[in-house]
């Protein structure tokens, strides 16, 4: 019988079958931030299991709030920063060269085809957008995989979501996975691997193919999965040039890890591109999805731009194609938080940056502050915030404030107008 | 081995979110027993109150998606810090559920038509709940009223349950 992805993942990690279809896994990459890391280090110290399985494997960041905006956060980054230094974890990013962790970690290579990552954070989903099992853990799970480079997953089924035909303007990987999201529902994935496919996803970058995957814990989804295919080699070639003789025989090594055609799926699921069109949420689930022209008449207090969704170059780009000489809505406040060092530095060669400063907008350092009411772009009670971050929870970005979420260009063009708006409305270098 | 009786909350309302459990704004905590004052703060529903709800009871009874959102583990431990060993629903989310599990605690699903029945039955009285792990079941009770619901967890999050989480369970096997 063919596998999906996942399944020939699982099938070559396993160290354990302890129950049923509990799997024991062993794990490629531990990644790990400042806010569900520092309580899993405080209780290994306090159990006298201050180990880590192997400090090459594991990679760390401060992204949450950063630079610290308070002693409470100084002391989780204290806690991650000393923890790091005393396993010798080289791969720890700090300010300066630190941004949000799931853009930042596949820009370092990372993640690769194959690879089984877990992190204390849902939207490690997004790194299977490089053909990997990669899963988001609570603290638990994220110690023992820090101490013993294991962790247990039920064996997973996939969902299979293809995606053909020609992207209308204005949709983007944000819309695609949005109205996914709605058509399966808050808890349609639980407990199951969405795997990506279509003509479309094989026409998308790297980038896209992250913002697909990040969301498919949104639909309750363990893993997004993109197969992996030359988009894949091509982003990581700078990293494995060494390890294969040219970029055909690592794609060859790399469709190990790809479906088998006769794989078994919990549901597959086919989207005409043709009839997708831009979309926003317009409640406090993520499976709450319309029309971006239904939604014309809200009003905005701040528009967001960044996150581990879309804080990508390819974002900012987009985003700046829109707002080119044009200055933002009276009232609107504009943030943009690029999502890595590396992505700020681009942005800022390509005159991107300075494109978002003259149209009205607040550059922040990369952080994932604002998407989660922490720090960078709190609301207050009352306030709506077109964002495109991943969560529209009820007080998500600060208590009493309320989130829409959509692509960047629709974030670009709402910061306009004031109120939510497609962006198609607004043509790249029309004035 | 835990704790899993006690007074009942019941949280009539499916897909409530670990935002809604734990608001992200006190994730910058450091100790699980910092969280006990921010239970659920976030948490809108019709006659809830979560100061005094949460203080007097230690089961929850909700509906389907229990959890669903975030990784944090901070929703489990806030539970716990409350004296809330045990939530009880129609499906929970992933990583949730996990997480109760691998702390020690339960997370048990019950079928729409059960829970059904227990809303309707007792979510109008003071009710507790007491767990019997051999026999696998839930008695709901009320001053008048008893029911008698069997329940299945798998068994390796019974395994959790009894080595009170997986740290210690995993330190021994791997």
């Amino acid at each position: 019988m063919g596998k999906t992805i996942a399944e020939k993942i699982f099938d070559s990690h396993r160290v354990d079958n302890p129950f049923g279809d509990i799997h024991v896994i062993n794990l490629d990459a531990v990644f790990c931030h400042e806010i569900t890391t520092p309580v899993a280090i405080n209780d290994l110290v306090a159990r006298d299991m201050d180990r880590v399985f192997d400090p090459t494997k594991i990679k760390a960041v401060i992204d949450h709030v950063t630079p610290a905006k308070d002693s409470k956060t100084a002391m989780q980054g204290k806690i991650i920063r000393d923890w790091a230094n005393r396993h010798n974890i080289k791969d720890f990013f700090d300010i300066g060269e630190n941004g949000v962790c799931h853009a930042l970690f596949p820009e370092k290579g990372f993640v690769r085809p194959g690879y089984t990552v877990i992190m204390g954070d849902s939207h490690t989903c997004t790194h299977g957008a490089f053909g990997a099992f990669a899963a988001g853990v609570g603290t638990t799970d994220l110690e023992v995989g820090i101490l013993k480079g294991v962790c247990a997953f039920q064996y997973p089924e996939s969902i299979k979501i293809s995606v053909n035909g020609t992207l209308p303007q204005g949709v983007y990987a944000k819309d695609v996975i949005l109205a996914i999201i709605g058509k399966l529902g808050v808890n349609g994935a639980t407990n199951k691997v969405i795997e990506f496919t279509g003509n479309v996803i094989d026409a998308m970058s790297m980038e896209s193919r992250m913002t697909l995957c990040n969301m498919a814990v949104e639909a309750g989804g363990t893993s997004g999965i993109c197969a992996p295919d030359m988009v894949t080699v091509d982003y990581l070639w700078k990293f494995i040039s060494d390890e294969f003789s040219s970029k055909e025989v690592a794609l060859e090594k790399y469709l190990e890890f790809s479906a088998d055609p006769d794989a078994t799926y919990a549901q597959v699921i086919e989207i005409d591109a043709a009839t997708l069109v831009p979309v926003t949420t317009f409640g406090y689930k993520p499976d709450q999805v319309r029309p971006v022209s239904e939604m014309s008449s809200e009003k905005v207090d701040q528009v967001y731009i960044g996150s581990c969704t879309n804080g990508r170059i390819e974002d900012l780009r987009i985003a700046a194609q829109i707002l080119d000489g044009k200055r933002i809505k009276e009232g609107v406040r504009g943030v943009v938080s690029p999502a890595s060092p590396a992505i700020y530095s681009q942005a800022l060669e390509e005159g991107i940056i300075k494109i978002f400063m003259d149209a009205g907008f607040c550059v922040t350092n990369p952080t994932c502050g604002a998407c989660l009411g922490m720090s960078n772009g709190v609301l207050a009670a009352g306030e709506v915030c077109a964002s495109t971050t991943n969560r529209n929870f009820s007080g998500r970005m600060g208590k009493g404030g309320m989130v829409h979420l959509m692509s960047p260009a629709s974030a670009a063009a709402t910061a306009l107008t004031g109120t939510i708006t497609n962006s198609t409305l607004y043509r790249a270098g029309e004035k | 081995m835990k704790e899993f009786n006690g007074k009942v909350m019941f949280l009539d309302r499916a897909d409530i979110n670990t935002d809604e459990i734990i608001p992200a704004r006190y994730l910058t905590e450091i100790t699980k027993e910092a969280l006990k004052p921010y239970l659920l703060e976030d948490l809108i529903l019709p006659g809830f109150n979560a100061q005094a709800d949460v203080k007097k009871n230690n089961v929850v009874v909700t509906r389907a998606n229990f959890g669903c959102g975030s990784s944090r583990e901070h929703a489990p431990w806030a539970l716990e810090v409350n004296d809330i060993n045990i939530v009880i629903a129609e499906s929970f989310a992933r990583i949730f559920k996990q997480n109760m599990f691998n702390c020690g605690m339960m997370a048990v699903e019950l079928s729409a038509d059960a829970l059904d029945r227990i809303f309707k039955k007792f979510a109008n009285n003071e009710t507790t709940v007491t767990t019997d792990m051999d026999k696998m079941t839930l008695r709901f009770a009320t001053a008048d009223e008893e029911e008698v619901f069997p329940f299945e967890i798998s068994g390796f999050n019974r395994a959790l349950v009894e080595a009170d989480g997986w740290v210690g369970y995993a330190d021994s096997k791997y």
